[in-house]
Formats: structure tokens, C-alpha cells, sequence
């Protein structure tokens, strides 16, 4: 009873303590609204001249730009908040449809990369750690060096070279086979035979990423007392390793991946561009060329927030698993 | 300095990236001998194979590739020095104060660095590029910004824990300046974990560069990598060169300042070697 009471009250303070981050992006996209070539009215509107004057009017309006900055700025957060985020001509769209429309396959492609890259990162981190110094190891730590170089996009070029136009195993671009018509299972699958390559690609950096961050941890765990305990009862090693050190090497690891949150969804802007995969990043590379920066605000803004939202539930799930945390 | 070389020099990736680095840096220092005029001028068919009359081949548009590479190496080095030393400056500088001074300062710029780590940083630099314009400049910018709070939050660590060292606290006790203490006893101190990091953001900055010139927010005045690459994708089936080399281009650079990076590390950083 006491700890749920715990719990309710750490997650309202977890809450109360995303707002100043909301409030600071807020304030941060209006001063780029601004920064933007032109009247900030013109840049909502979406393509200057595209909209009539009588639009124009009514936008002015609504977001006050005849009166003091405070006042604009302030009526901005209330439009924000409200979830207005105003209207995309080239889509014809209001933006928060246009976003929520691609909220999907850009979370479906996150997440497949989150399980992919902190999988196979935890288990080749634990094999280059078991037997450290050996050339498994060796080969382990060079393909996370290289992977960890390698600029996303290349990876991706290089995948469709290999594994789309030259085997012809997987498809080059898109989500589905729209003109398929595939329908239950069917559609699952296909629409899992477009996901391989663009997971794929975004995974190969993250995964470098953790495939280091294990390897050191396990080092690190393997001199600890605890292990010489284990081992002085009698353990075997592989017993000591997976069920004593892997437990806690895994925790900077996890950290680590909840971190990583917003920089995945800047990969995968590049990802999405590659595969032409209809994300929110495809969605942000299409408004750079039609330079409709609002489009492109409202992505940003919207996307800050989804991480403040996956930070919040991290931290909590993190509270349920371990006990020692109550901060 | 010569004891610095030789434990840098145990280290044989270290020396691996040395090497590779040298040569991508006199590639870039020579371009304009090697390769004089414009990188962005025709100067034979278009879709010329490699290594025949052209030793990357040409592009689209006529264009010679190993041209662009050399070129290329030019615009990611420097984008990515200067971006570096900016973010470096700016870190260091608000990490320190903040260390230092701790209290109210250090509140806000720990606030200003979670901001930043929870923002998506590659989504606000295209922002930036694209707001202000794609430039040099404003790359490099945009770079440095979602940068220095990696540095502010090193420099703040450290300047915390020297605060407390006696040479420091002597130094307060005979009322030396701040900006004394600062200067000549703290920041000499901190130098190497910042000479780290920094090579390390170099590797970041050209890859950020890369990826921002892919999407064409690079500077349209200069010749640039990711450039290439993303003009090079719509003849991925015909022309495998046009992505391939610039591709190997970034890879081997960015490899060669990491294991630089981690060189460097295993030499100033002689208590973490010994594992």
C-alpha cells in the first residue's frame, strides 16, 4: 500500500518535471518561427503565395502577429497545446493529422530497432567479454568500430545494392505492396519483408553502440566480489556469467537505450528517406523540399514530446523492476 | 611530449588511425594542386567507370569523382575542426563555470544539457540548416549546438573534482584570482579528457555533416561527401561507384579519428590502461 502510494507520487513528480522540458521546446520553435526567412505568418501558412490573402489575415490573427512578442508567444504555446499546429497546403492536411498519420510506422520501425540492436549488442558483448583478448573478441570489437563509423544512410545504399538489387531478396523501398491487396497474415508478412533493411540499417549503429557498453560492463562486473563469492561456492562460470554478471552489466545498457530514444528518431529521418519508408522522417525529409517549415516545427515538437513520453515510461517501468530506486 | 609519443605509439590501432588520418589530410591540403578548378565542372562523358581514364570515374554529369573525394576531404575536415573547436570552446567554458561556481549557474546549465540530450539533436540541426539557410556556417553552427553540452557535462565533472584538491584549495588560500585558479592550475588539469572527447566529437561532426549534405542541406557552393553520395543514389543499379567511394571516403575518416580518439585516450589516460 505504502510503496504504490510511492510510486503514484514519484510518477506525478516524474510528470510535473517533463513540463519545463515542453515549455522549453515551445519557446524554442517559436524563436525558430521566427529565425525563418520571411513573415512568420508566411512560414505557418506553409509555401508563400500559395495561400489567399483573406488566410493570411486570419492567421495573423490567431497567432496574434500584430501584437507584442509576449503576446505572440504565449498565444503560440496556447495553439501548441491545444494541439493546433496549423495547416500543410502541400498535403492539404492539417499538420497534426499529417503527423499522426505517420506516428505508426515510424514507432513499428523504433521499436523492432530498440529490440534488434540491444539483443544482438547484449549477446555479442557477452560473447567478446567470455573470452576477452581471444579473436572472436578481436573480430567482435572490429565490427563494432567499423559499424560505428559508418555513416546510416551508406549502410542502408549498400543493403539495397546487396540484398535488393543484386539477390532481389527483399524490396527496396515502401512499407507494403499496396497494389498487392494482401490482407491478415499476408500483409504481415510483407509488410515484415519491408521492415528488414531499414531496421536493419538503423540497428548496426546502436547495436556497435551497446556491443561496447556490454563488453565493458562485463569486465568491469567479472572483478567485483560478488564473482569471487560465486566462484568460491562453486558455481560454474557459465552459470556465474549469465545469471550473476549478465544481470548487472545489462542495467547501463538499458539506461543507455533510453537515452538513445531521441537520437533514434534523428536516424531515423535518414533511415526513413532511404527505404522511402512513410514515417515521420520521410514525412520531415519531404517538408525540407517543400520547404514547409511549419510541417517541419510541428515534426520536431511533436517528436521532442514523444521522447519526453518514452523517458517517462522508462523511468517508471525502471522503478517496478528495480526496488533500489526510489529517488 | 616525447614519453606522450611513445605510449601513444604502443597502441597499434592508434597508429592504424594515425596513418589513414595523414593521408586524408594530405589528400585535402593537395586537392586544390592535384585537382585544380572547380570539383563541380564536367570534365569528361558522364557515367565513366572507375579506374579507367578517371580514377573514381565521373558522375551524372560529367563530373570527376576522385575530383569530388579530394574536395570532399577538404569540406569534412575543416566543417568538423571547426565545429569541433566551437563546441569544445563552449563547453568548456559553461562546464566550467558551472564547476566551478556550482549553485544557481550549475542548476541551469544541468537543466540546459538534459534538454539537450532529450531533444532529438539530428531533427533540431536539420531544423537549424534549414532555417538559417545551408552554409558552411550555418553547419557548423548547427553542429556545435547540439554538441557542447557532451563537453559542459565532461568539463563540470572535472572541475568539481578539482575543486576539492588541495593544490586548488591552497591556491584559493593565497588568494589567487579565480580566473588564476581557473586558468593556470584547473584547466591545465582537465586538458586531456577534453582532448579526448574532442577528437571523438570530430568523428561525430563529420558524420552529422555527411548526413545533413545527404539529405542536401549541405552548403550548395562547396563539394561535400554526403553530396555526392545522395546525388549518386537515384543510379545506385547502373553506377554502383557514385555511392560506393564517397561512402568508403567517410568510413575510413571517421574510423581513423576514433581509433586516433582511443589512441590518445590509452596514452593521457595512463591509470585506465592498466586493465
Amino acid at each position: 500500500m505504502r510503496a504504490g502510494a510511492g510510486r503514484a507520487s514519484y510518477v506525478l513528480r516524474r510528470l510535473l518535471q517533463a513540463v519545463p522540458v515542453i515549455v522549453a521546446i515551445l519557446v524554442l520553435n517559436f524563436l525558430l518561427l521566427h529565425l525563418a526567412p520571411g513573415d512568420a505568418a508566411q512560414v505557418l501558412a506553409g509555401e508563400a503565395g500559395s495561400a489567399s490573402p483573406e488566410y493570411m489575415a486570419q492567421l495573423r490573427h490567431r497567432f496574434g502577429l500584430d501584437r507584442p512578442v509576449a503576446v505572440q508567444l504565449l498565444l503560440y504555446v496556447k495553439n501548441m497545446l491545444t494541439l493546433d499546429l496549423g495547416f500543410s497546403f502541400r498535403h492539404n492536411l492539417p499538420v497534426v493529422e499529417l503527423i499522426a498519420g505517420r506516428l505508426g510506422p515510424t514507432l513499428l520501425l523504433m521499436l523492432t530497432t530498440l529490440v534488434l540492436s540491444v539483443t544482438a549488442g547484449i549477446g555479442l558483448g557477452l560473447l567478446a567479454a567470455a573470452r576477452a583478448g581471444s579473436w572472436r573478441d578481436t573480430l567482435i570489437s572490429i565490427l563494432a568500430l567499423v559499424s560505428y563509423a559508418t555513416p546510416l544512410f551508406w549502410v542502408g545504399l549498400m543493403l539495397i545494392v546487396v540484398f535488393s538489387l543484386k539477390l532481389d531478396w527483399l524490396p527496396t523501398s515502401g512499407m507494403e505492396t499496396v497494389a498487392a491487396f494482401h490482407e491478415g497474415w499476408a500483409r504481415v508478412l510483407d509488410i515484415a519483408r519491408h521492415l528488414v533493411l531499414p531496421a536493419l540499417t538503423l540497428s548496426l549503429f546502436y547495436m556497435a553502440l551497446y556491443v561496447r557498453l556490454m563488453r565493458a560492463a562485463i569486465l568491469e562486473q567479472a572483478g567485483m566480489d560478488y564473482v569471487t563469492t560465486a566462484r568460491a561456492k562453486g558455481l560454474g562460470e557459465s552459470r556465474i556469467m549469465l545469471s550473476h554478471v549478465l544481470r548487472n552489466a545489462v542495467l547501463p545498457v538499458v539506461t543507455m537505450a533510453g537515452v538513445q530514444v531521441g537520437s533514434l528518431l534523428g536516424g531515423s529521418v535518414v533511415v526513413e528517406s532511404v527505404f522511402a519508408w512513410p514515417g515521420l522522417g520521410l514525412l520531415a525529409f519531404q517538408s525540407l523540399f517543400a520547404r514547409d517549415f511549419n510541417l517541419l516545427l510541428g515534426i520536431f515538437f511533436m517528436s521532442a514530446c514523444l521522447v519526453v513520453a518514452v523517458n517517462l515510461a522508462v523511468d517508471v517501468v525502471y522503478t517496478l523492476l528495480d526496488p533500489r530506486i526510489h529517488a | 611530449m616525447k614519453r606522450f609519443w611513445h605510449r601513444f605509439a604502443r597502441s597499434r590501432p592508434g597508429l592504424l588511425g594515425v596513418a589513414i588520418l595523414a593521408v586524408v589530410v594530405a589528400v585535402a591540403v593537395a586537392a586544390p594542386v592535384i585537382f585544380p578548378g572547380s570539383p563541380f565542372r564536367p570534365v569528361d562523358r558522364p557515367f565513366a567507370p572507375p579506374f579507367g581514364r578517371h580514377l573514381f570515374g565521373t558522375d551524372v554529369l560529367g563530373r570527376d569523382v576522385a575530383a569530388g573525394i579530394a574536395h570532399g576531404a577538404r569540406t569534412s575536415l575543416t566543417i568538423g575542426v571547426l565545429a569541433t573547436s566551437a563546441a569544445v570552446l563552449m563547453g568548456t567554458l559553461m562546464g566550467g563555470l558551472a564547476g566551478y561556481y556550482g549553485g544557481r549557474v550549475d542548476d541551469l546549465l544541468m537543466r540546459a544539457t538534459e534538454f539537450f540530450q532529450t531533444i532529438p539533436t539530428f531533427l533540431f540541426a536539420i531544423l537549424l540548416v534549414a532555417i538559417l539557410a545551408p552554409s558552411v556556417w550555418s553547419i557548423v553552427f548547427a553542429i556545435a549546438v547540439v554538441n557542447w553540452p557532451t563537453v559542459a557535462r565532461l568539463v563540470r565533472g572535472e572541475f568539481l573534482a578539482m575543486r576539492g584538491r588541495e593544490f586548488v584549495q591552497a591556491g584559493v588560500c593565497m588568494g589567487m584570482t579565480d580566473r588564476r585558479v581557473i586558468f593556470r592550475h584547473i584547466l591545465p588539469n582537465c586538458l586531456s579528457p577534453i582532448i579526448v572527447t574532442g577528437s571523438l566529437i570530430v568523428a561525430t561532426a563529420i558524420l552529422i555533416e555527411s548526413a545533413l549534405s545527404f539529405l542536401g542541406l549541405g552548403d550548395p557552393n562547396v563539394m561535400s561527401w554526403g553530396f555526392m553520395i545522395g546525388s549518386g543514389r537515384t543510379f545506385l543499379r547502373s553506377a554502383w561507384w557514385l555511392c560506393t567511394i564517397p561512402g568508403v571516403a567517410i568510413l575510413l575518416t571517421v574510423l581513423a579519428i576514433n581509433l586516433v580518439g582511443e589512441g590518445l585516450n590509452d596514452a593521457l589516460n595512463p591509470r585506465l590502461h592498466k586493465k
